[in-house]
């Protein structure tokens, strides 16, 4: 095994100069079902160790498995939005190997018969030209039905019970829940736009995912997890989408395994193109392996080659009996599909009033649904874009996340936004102080009200000490104040300024107009 | 996708002594080079009994994973009793902090 850091690379318009990527995306997705695939243990996250385990998920003798009756319908709503045909007969089959993370030495997959086939995803990404998007259609070759693994937790022999020995320590809570595995065709055409088709296509799904509320999908929690399958052939001209192109044998592919953030996955394909091409130009082979990405430096290591290891011996799963849903069902789960995302986009797009440019903007901060969330929370839609596109958009850019992640992390919630909002209408903060309470909750200091309350953020409603204010500016600026009793009430502007600095930004602009345009009797 | 894929599984050539090392690899079993000798003798007898079964004549026999008829056998997505942590990890020959401690597989990181 080899596991060098230093793998020569060569520049990506260097590679794409003389190469043509073709991408193949694996995608695994925990269901958010409430119970396991074949047993009626929960799937709580985040569970105490090996308590949502039993005879079944633990693999003892005698346990028997039972379909997950939940965990089909979202398979075959998965299958459906993602424009496949639902096998109308299918089996689930044993994938055998010895590994610790599966207690039965076998995963419960589907083989040769997966439930959906043949389908699509329409993905956008912007134009080249920098106005609109331009549209990528990824095929989908299948999504089955399978089980997750258990989780290792590695330990050294210093800390382990036994002297000089490593040990692994499993926890089987997440053995058995639900997954789908979503596995595209070959992506050709893309050329040297495939980090962003991948990255584009992750993303799509994962909303497509989330309106189908079929899962959390959260990435950073691993209910969502993408393999990237990535080889480069020679280029056959400018054009990455031409017959003669398409015509070129692919090359020999890697597997870069668990990728999971979108950032990470455009970093993938962008890195094993460069890698790829570093060895192919410099005479070597590609060996087909699984490599590791690291997201901390963003590079991939060799991971072990692909050997007798993936030799699973399929079989069908005599424990179970095949599944053959009902034609007359599909049809009932199709009429539950939510809206596609694109034409959601349009429609939303029309409904906020937002221009092209605000909606790029939106959907490449993957800002849609925390928008809807907040307008339906109350907000105006150019208030939720204005706060979520502001701080949070930035610091989850910094953090080298996404929106969605970082707002989960953070515990940023639409509801709380249009809070927010709902407190500058009502006059309690203006903008500037918006922001500083916003950054509070982005610190951890709570909720809006909350943070305003102990930051003591508060416009000050009693009119009196406004009024102090006001009066002292214009006694102090006699000239503009005769100025502004002449008739030229643009100068109040300058006496504005210094009352909000009398009261340390403490204070309703517009009121402070009024008081002094009443006061000089030009209102 | 048709379900009833009748196939005839092709007569296995003789089992060798790489390929029962290989098997187990595999299923992670340590063999001394009798033990080897001695399975690769055992288990081409067993093929050999299977491959007498390969010869039935089932041409309008459709292939069957299950001796039952049935199909969409589920349960409801209604959560029940796990065991305990005691009673799971009852059976395992070391736990520490409430896992299975289980020998480290080197190959992963
Ligand atoms: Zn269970």
């Amino acid at each position: 095994m080899t596991t060098t850091r230093d793998d020569a690379v060569l520049g990506y318009d260097e590679a794409l100069a003389q190469f043509d990527p073709v991408m193949g995306l694996e995608v695994h997705v925990e269901l958010g079902t409430a119970t396991k695939m074949f047993c009626g243990c929960a799937t709580t996250f985040g569970a105490e160790p090996n308590t949502q385990v039993c005879p079944v998920c633990l693999g003892l003798p005698g346990a028997l498995p039972v379909v997950n009756a939940k965990g089909v319908e979202s398979a075959i709503r998965i299958g459906l939005a993602l424009n496949c045909q639902i096998a109308d007969w299918c089996r689930f089959a044993r994938k055998n190997y010895f590994y610790p993370d599966m207690p039965k030495n076998f995963q419960t997959s589907q083989y040769d018969e997966p439930i959906a086939f043949d389908g699509y995803l329409d993905v956008e990404i912007p134009a080249e030209s920098g106005e609109g998007t331009e549209t990528y259609r990824v095929e989908i070759e299948r999504a089955h039905m399978e089980e997750d693994t258990g989780k290792s937790l590695h330990v050294g022999g210093s800390t382990g019970r036994i002297q000089g020995a490593e040990f692994s320590l499993v926890d089987y809570n997440r053995a058995g829940i639900p997954l789908i595995e979503i596995v595209t065709k070959p992506l050709v055409g893309a050329g040297h736009r495939a980090p962003e088709v991948a990255k584009a296509y992750v993303s799509a799904l994962r909303d497509l995912l989330r309106a189908l509320d079929v899962s959390d999908v959260k990435m950073e929690q691993g209910s969502m997890r993408c393999d990237v399958n990535l080889s480069l052939r020679p280029k056959a001209g400018e054009d990455p989408t031409s017959d003669a192109q398409l015509a070129v044998p692919m090359g020999t592919r890697t597997e870069t395994k668990n990728v999971n953030s979108l950032r990470s996955v455009e970093g993938a394909v962008r890195f094993e193109v460069c890698r790829h091409a570093a060895v192919l130009t410099s005479g070597g082979s590609i060996l087909q392996e699984t490599r590791h990405w690291h997201e901390d430096t963003g590079i991939t290591t060799s991971g072990r080659e692909k050997s007798d290891a993936e030799d699973y011996r399929y079989f069908p799963e005599p424990d179970l009996v095949p599944v053959a849903p009902d034609a007359a069902w599909v049809e009932e789960l199709r009429a539950t599909l939510p809206e596609p995302p694109a034409q959601r986009r349009k429609r939303l797009q029309g409904e906020w009033g937002y221009s092209d440019l605000e909606m790029r903007d939106v959907l490449n901060a993957g800002a849609v649904e925390l928008i809807e969330e907040t307008v339906a929370a109350g907000a105006t839609p150019q208030a939720a874009r204005k706060w979520w596109l502001g701080e949070p958009a930035r610091r989850a850019n910094t953090q080298a996340t996404d929106l969605v992640t970082y707002a989960d992390q953070v515990g940023l919630t639409p509801s709380q936004v249009a809070e927010l909002e709902s407190m500058v209408v009502a006059g309690r903060l203006n903008d500037k102080m918006a922001r500083q309470v916003l950054e509070g909750v982005l610190d951890g200091e709570g909720g809006p009200t909350q943070v305003a309350d102990a930051r003591g953020l508060e416009l000050v409603q009693d009119d009196s000490a406004l009024e102090g204010a006001v009066e002292k500016v214009i006694a102090d600026n006699p000239d503009i104040a005769e100025k502004i009793r002449g008739g030229k009430v643009q100068a109040a502007g300058a006496l504005i300024g210094q009352v909000m600095k009398e009261m340390k930004g403490q204070a309703d602009a517009g009121k402070a107009r009024e008081m002094i345009l009443a006061k000089l009797g030009a209102a | 996708m048709g379900p009833r894929r009748a196939h005839r599984l092709a007569r296995m050539p003789d089992l060798s002594r790489d390929d029962v090392a290989h098997l187990a690899s595999l299923a992670r079993i340590d063999l001394e080079p009798q033990e080897l000798d001695r399975l690769v003798g055992e288990l081409d007898q067993v093929l050999g009994a299977v491959a007498q079964v390969q010869e039935a004549p089932i041409e309008d026999v459709e292939p069957m994973s299950h001796p039952m008829p049935l199909v969409n056998v589920t349960r409801p997505d209604e959560v029940r009793p796990s065991l305990t942590p005691e009673q799971a990890l009852a059976g395992a020959p070391l736990a520490e902090e409430q896992r299975f401690s289980v020998p480290r597989i080197l190959d992963e990181e």
